[in-house]
């Protein structure tokens, strides 16, 4: 057993994990699913994701139907009766193709959940190897800053700056983004995640730079950048794979809460949470336009976190925690590390 | 113990001066557009937007602006333009269905989760354990919202095992004021009883290996009384501190439980004015919704010092 890697020994430990695979496997199938979008839109739907039907027919097997009828109810799920148009029906009183919009849909909150998560590690790492590396008033201005963002109950900040962005728009030096830009959302959840990640990784940060190989590359004349990035940086990988796993699920479901109370993704853009906000008002006659989005975020969110998990008990077979960084806390305090 | 609550109200002072600033830089410094313009609403007349910044003071020094913000808050000022109400006082309004909501379902999370967290630990891979471990996983996966609508839709709509309808006051009928709020109650806190139940297994089952806990079986306590007096007693802590964090959550999840189950508290109108982008009540909500967060907080803390000592010294070295 000479000349195995730890990633190799990781590898291995995980591929004998079969819940995890097959959670993870589920995911790709999702993705997969939300790519083939424009592919099911133009070759069986033939139709967009925002392009309305309100006062069309449909011919269901042999028959012509209205896509919305005259009280406003639309058309139900019709399977391949009608070659794949309407396959789950439509979306309410102005007739669009659900089937569409969910493919459509799942490809902005996959994106989001991901993006969002990826600019939160980038950040978090830079803090918390900042923090961790300089300690003193470097440490001091950065903890004290991400304490004061950590106070505020993290839905309740990113409603108040999704209403606050999504009504005024932002400007960031030359970047002009209108409010119904997607970025707005990325950008809120990407701030109100950082302080989850930074705080552990700068306690990690802090354990780690008093080892041995620190102290080596420092007697060989590494200057601090090298020391941080060369040194400390690919000894955090597995904790940052873990967290970013975590994240994703952590921040898909924020930005649908965010985007059915209509403060998250703006039209003419979808996610599964606006779509769940304006099936809502149809439940009690086309429960389907509920169930069915929140089914696939509940699918998404469940496969990341499950494969997480496995991921995290490969790289990390020691550890103790699962599963215990959910909607807003990441670590109870003396569990991290 | 004096001198350690003396301390963390300093600090908790100092918080809620933060987050206000917060707040205020949210709304009328981070946006790109005129603040007077969206505080305005939808149907904005240029006369409507003359006075808010009149009102206001969007012309004065940032931190006069600041000071005319909390006033305002503070006072009972605050005027929705949108609705043309008294903020506060819808706010007091919405408190008792709000209230009754929100401390329900954290007793009702904080029971269970810690009945089934009690009862896997004593049999870690058993049934309970297993179906524990699913509702826990699935609980942090689901959008609360969802849930809420499908509990709404398929018990009260289709089965009718439960009342649709809105909130009925405690004084008026205590037991319609219980049916309306099993559902909401139960779609707060299912989310976080798993989770709950899965700390706390976890704690108990560390502290099952504990000098003590061998002590008090070679003493001949009986199991029972080992496990509840000594094992439970001394596996609590994390779960009081986890809560604090937590119930910031449940007032977020009050703003979509009390929408979809038509409940007449803040949580319904703060979802209202998000909807019509109604700034000024959005603006009171978050203030006062992270000022009880942090008081919360703070008091927790307290509460933990007392149940284990040690934290004092931690919390001092951080």
């Amino acid at each position: 057993m000479s000349g195995r890697s730890p990633w190799y020994l990781a590898y291995r430990r995980l591929r004998r994990n079969r819940v995890a695979l097959a959670f993870g496997a589920l995911f790709v199938a999702i993705v997969v699913f939300v790519l083939a979008a424009p592919l099911w839109a133009t070759q069986v739907a033939h139709t967009g994701p925002t392009a309305t039907h309100t006062t069309e027919r449909v011919e269901v097997d042999g028959e012509k139907r209205e896509v919305v009828n005259r009280e406003g109810k639309p058309i139900g799920p019709l399977w391949l009766g009608a070659g794949g148009r309407f396959f789950l029906g439509a979306d309410g009183r102005l007739g669009r193709d659900e089937m569409v919009r969910l493919m459509y849909g799942g490809r902005i909150s996959i994106f989001i959940g991901f993006l969002s998560t990826l600019l939160a590690t980038v950040l978090a790492t830079v803090l918390g190897l900042l923090a961790g590396y300089y300690r003193g008033w470097t440490d001091a201005v950065i903890s004290r800053t991400l304490d004061v963002i950590w106070a505020f109950p993290v839905t309740l900040l990113a409603i108040a700056l999704g209403l606050a962005l999504a009504v005024g728009g932002l400007r960031i030096g030359p970047l002009h983004l209108s409010g119904s830009s997607i970025w707005i959302p990325i950008l809120i959840l990407a701030f109100v995640y950082t302080p989850y990640m930074a705080r552990p990784i700068r306690a990690e940060v802090l354990s780690l730079r008093e080892r041995e190989f620190v102290e080596a590359a420092v007697a060989q004349g590494a200057g601090p950048l090298r020391v941080m990035f060369g040194e400390l940086l690919p000894n955090l990988v597995s904790t940052l794979i873990v967290f970013f796993t975590l994240g994703v699920a952590n921040l898909m479901l924020l930005e649908a809460t965010l985007s059915f109370l209509g403060v998250g993704v703006q039209p003419p853009n979808t996610s599964w949470g606006t779509m769940i906000g304006g099936g809502f008002e149809l439940i009690s006659t086309a429960p389907l336009l509920t169930v069915i989005p929140g089914a696939m975020i509940l699918l998404t969110v469940l496969s990341v976190n499950v494969f997480g998990e496995g991921l995290r008990d490969a790289l990390d077979p020691k550890s103790k925690i699962r599963l215990e960084a959910h909607a807003g806390i990441a670590e109870p305090e003396g569990t991290a590390v | 113990m004096g001198r350690f609550v003396v301390r963390r109200l300093a600090g908790t002072a100092i918080v809620l001066f933060a987050v206000s600033v917060i707040v205020f830089l949210i709304f009328n410094v981070i946006p790109e557009s005129d603040p007077a313009q969206s505080m305005a609403g939808k149907n904005a007349t240029p006369t409507l937007v003359a006075n808010i910044t009149e009102e206001w003071g969007f012309e004065d020094p940032l931190p006069q602006q600041y000071l005319t913000m909390m006033r305002k808050i503070f006072t009972g000022d605050l005027i929705s333009y949108e609705g043309r109400e008294n903020v506060d006082e819808r706010i007091v309004e919405g408190i008792p269905a709000t209230f009754s909501l929100v401390v329900g379902a954290a007793v009702i999370w904080m029971f269970f989760g810690i009945l089934f967290g009690y009862l896997s630990a004593r049999k870690p891979g058993g049934r309970l354990d297993r179906a524990l471990m699913i509702v826990s996983v699935t609980g942090i996966s689901v959008p609360e919202f969802w849930l809420a609508a499908i509990f709404l839709n398929y018990l009260a709509f289709k089965l009718q095992l439960f009342p649709t309808g809105t909130y009925v006051p405690f004084t008026e009928n205590p037991l319609e004021w219980a049916t309306h709020l099993i559902l909401p109650w139960v779609t707060l806190s299912i989310l976080y009883i798993g989770f709950y139940s899965r700390v706390l297994r976890a704690r108990m089952l560390d502290v099952m290996n504990e000098d003590y806990v061998r002590t008090a079986r070679a003493k001949g306590l009986s199991e029972r009384r080992v496990m509840t007096r000594h094992v439970l007693r001394n596996s609590l802590a994390p779960i009081v501190s986890l809560f604090g964090l937590d119930f910031g959550a449940l007032l977020a999840g009050a703003i979509v439980v009390e929408y979809i189950f038509n409940l007449n508290g803040i949580g319904l109108y703060t979802f209202e004015s998000l909807i019509n982008q109604d700034l000024p009540p959005v603006i009171a909500v978050v203030l006062f919704g992270a000022f009880f967060i942090v008081l919360f907080n703070a008091l927790v803390d307290v509460f933990y010092a007392f149940l284990d000592p040690r934290v004092k010294l931690g919390s001092e070295g951080r």
